[in-house]
């Protein structure tokens, strides 16, 4: 048995997918040989995901206070003094309901992982310059961030130890499994409902939020 | 645009094929050469149509049109110059991070043309050269792979037809109809013709080693958009593709290589694919918590909900693409779902209460767009279009009432919901909700 086959195997998946990876060959034995082993360096180079169990994290630290200096210098403007957003640039603070007509999810209400909040800023914030800030940086935005939605006080100071074990306050908001299918429809061929319960409830004629559909592109539209 | 204008006024010369000299194209332009019949009837004040219909000879028809390689990479003509991708400006914060929306409106066949595939970028497109790009494999596997765009190539290849759907599409009109527009309720969504690898041919390349079962794809551009995707998915069906509809992948599409994940939410298909890591748990990344989970009414989310659920729409009549008077109409549209086939799409003329099959063109395929038709005799008197399909799994698209008493109207995503549009009397079409 080929080490894939004994991984899946292992993993418990099933005989199908052993079978849609036969012939893979034993350990230390690549089929084709394209290509070159990345070194230790360049692996560590772009491995730069975080894992809610704090794997990825780099070493290094932040705190609330060093964060609130750089949250001013490169995130306020878009996402404001207090995460409240710019014009349409994401809130980043906000602890109101989940339910009701408009909730508006952020960091503080929705995000179930305080890690993925490093990983995110560390990948593509901010916006215009990502990858700019370094790891204290990064350390010290979240833990501003998480301290403008009162997740965590403000001596609070993030690294490889603190930030995983932040709990986050929705953090079992989550199914993590696909409930669908969740509507069991029949294919119902005549006489599927009364006539005079067809009913327009909702037209989009008449609204103004629809932009131009020929001619050339609709670049000034009112929000 | 500027040799565009050369379909207009055709360039003749009458010795032959010689190049034209600037001066004599000096003469022809002011209509003395023999291909200025345009311009003589234009002078006698007559319209288009009247210069090109019979018993006219139109001006294409009377002279000679440019040569080959006057366009060296063709383009539609310039009289197709409103079937473009749009976008919906006040939906985003900026175009860098926003979508762009097909013209499915004009789409002629199930292959969404490349030039007007639907954009979605979350930091802009990148401009990636080939010869430095890098596709690196590591983590729980027994060799890391690092790959330039030739050894990609190099693997056994595939060409598979598949659409890519953004779960978000139609996701504006959850709690009521907003955009009457085709394009724009239905437009995150593209069919082609991918060529790659399989991924599992990549992975048996690599080994995996025990407690393998996820893998984090990971994008060049600066968002670094990173997605977890369950191992036994990759194994299956999934493709590193580099070809897109017999041509080298978009810039737009993730070029030189994007991930394609048949099926799946749009966001999975990692473009400007850079990384594979193999690990033994999920990531949980943002676009996998904080977007592309939907919120349920009673404040819980669902998350990791890949698959795209059947649906299908009516692209004609559409509210672009209004009837006109009575008599008999082609009803034509699309059916998807990324669960499968499409077994079966019926449409409606009254709202939901008479359906009647309509015909499924060929090729019917797994997890692509499948195109179908219906002949209708309009008698003029208002009409509620509707279609719902039917996949192989027995799925029936719903209603958006029974979508709605589930999930409420704060998911976004996966809005899956039979469409209504609202043909008048005088052959406008709305898109309308029914209760
Ligand atoms: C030029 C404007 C701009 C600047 C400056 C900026 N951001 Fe952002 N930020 C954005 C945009 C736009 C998005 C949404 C991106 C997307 O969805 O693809 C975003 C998203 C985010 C999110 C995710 C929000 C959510 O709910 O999913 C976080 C967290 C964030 N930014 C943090 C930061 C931090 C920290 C900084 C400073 C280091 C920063 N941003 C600087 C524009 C900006």
């Amino acid at each position: 048995m080929s080490s894939l086959h004994r991984v899946l195997a292992a993993a418990g998946l099933g005989t199908a997918l052993l079978a849609a990876v036969a012939g893979a060959e034993e350990r230390g034995a690549p089929r084709y040989g394209y290509g070159t082993v990345p070194t230790p360096e360049q692996i560590a180079g772009w491995a730069i995901a975080v894992r809610p169990d704090g794997q990825g994290l780099p070493p290094g630290r932040g705190s609330v206070e060093q964060g609130a200096e750089v949250y001013m210098q490169q995130c306020a403007a878009c996402h404001g003094t207090f995460g409240e957003g710019e014009g349409r640039y994401p809130k980043l603070a906000g602890e109101g309901s989940l339910t009701g007509e408009r909730p508006e999810p952020t960091v503080g209400n929705y995000w179930p992982f305080a890690t993925t909040l490093f990983d995110y800023i560390n990948r593509a914030m901010p916006f215009p310059a990502p990858r700019s800030l370094s790891a204290e940086e990064v350390y010290a935005t979240v833990a501003y961030v998480l301290n403008l939605n009162n997740v965590v006080p403000a001596e609070f100071v993030a690294d490889r130890d603190s930030l995983p074990k932040v709990r986050m306050p929705n953090r079992d908001g989550f199914l993590w499994q696909d409930p669908r299918p969740d509507t069991h429809e029949q294919a119902c061929m005549q006489d599927c409902r009364k006539p005079e319960e067809v009913r327009i409830v909702s037209t989009a004629e008449g609204k103004t939020l629809t932009p131009r559909t020929t001619g050339p592109l609709d670049t000034e539209m009112p929000q | 645009m500027a040799a565009d204008r050369r379909d207009v006024r055709p360039e003749f010369h009458p010795q032959g094929f010689a190049p034209v000299s600037p001066q004599r194209r000096g003469l022809l332009r002011a209509g003395l050469g023999l291909g200025a019949g345009s311009a003589l009837l234009a002078g006698r004040g007559l319209r288009a149509e009247e210069v090109a219909s019979p018993p006219a000879e139109a001006p294409y028809s009377l002279s000679l049109g440019p040569g080959v390689v006057d366009r060296v990479y063709g383009q539609p003509s310039r009289f197709e110059a409103g079937v473009i991708r749009r976008n919906v400006p006040w939906l985003t914060a900026s175009p860098e991070t926003s979508i762009s929306f097909t013209p499915l409106q004009h789409q002629q066949g199930i292959i969404t043309p490349s030039g007007v595939f639907f954009e979605r970028y979350h930091a802009g497109r990148p401009t990636v050269d080939p010869s430095e790009h890098r596709l690196m494999i590591h983590g729980l596997v027994d060799r890391p792979l690092l790959l330039t765009m030739e050894d990609l190539r190099r693997f056994p290849s595939v060409s598979r037809i598949h659409f890519i759907e953004c779960p978000a599409n139609g996701g504006m009109e959850w709690r009521g109809a907003q955009l009457n527009s085709l394009q724009f309720t239905h437009g995150m969504i593209g069919c082609a013709e991918w060529t790659g690898v399989k991924l599992s041919t990549l992975l048996e390349e690599t080994g995996l080693t025990r407690g393998a079962k996820w893998v984090l794809a990971e994008g060049a551009d600066g968002a670094h958009m990173n997605r977890s995707i369950p191992l036994e998915k990759c194994l299956d069906d999934c493709l590193v593709v580099y070809g897109q509809n017999g041509e080298a992948l978009r810039p737009e599409q993730g070029y030189p290589v994007r991930l394609l994940i048949p099926g799946w939410q749009g966001n999975v298909n990692v473009k400007w694919l850079r990384r594979l890591e193999i690990g033994n748990q999920p990531w949980f990344t943002r676009e996998e918590t904080s977007k592309y989970t939907e919120l349920m009414p009673d404040g819980r989310a669902r998350g990791f909900t890949w698959p795209l659920y059947a649906k299908s729409v009516i692209t004609f009549p559409c509210p672009e693409m209004p009837a006109k008077g009575p008599g008999i109409y082609e009803i034509r549209g699309f059916a998807w779902s990324g669960l499968g086939k499409v077994a079966q799409v019926d449409v409606s003329l009254d709202g939901g209460v008479n359906w009647q099959r309509a015909r499924l063109q060929e090729p019917v395929l797994p997890k692509a767009l499948t195109r179908f038709t219906l002949e209708w005799r309009w008698d003029g008197r208002p009409a509620l279009l509707q279609s719902r399909a039917v996949d192989e799994t027995g799925f029936v698209q719903p209603t958006l009432a029974a979508l709605r008493r589930v999930r409420g109207t704060n998911p976004i995503y996966n809005k899956n919901a039979i469409q209504t549009w609202q043909v008048k009397a005088d052959g406008t079409v709305f898109n309308v909700q029914l209760a």
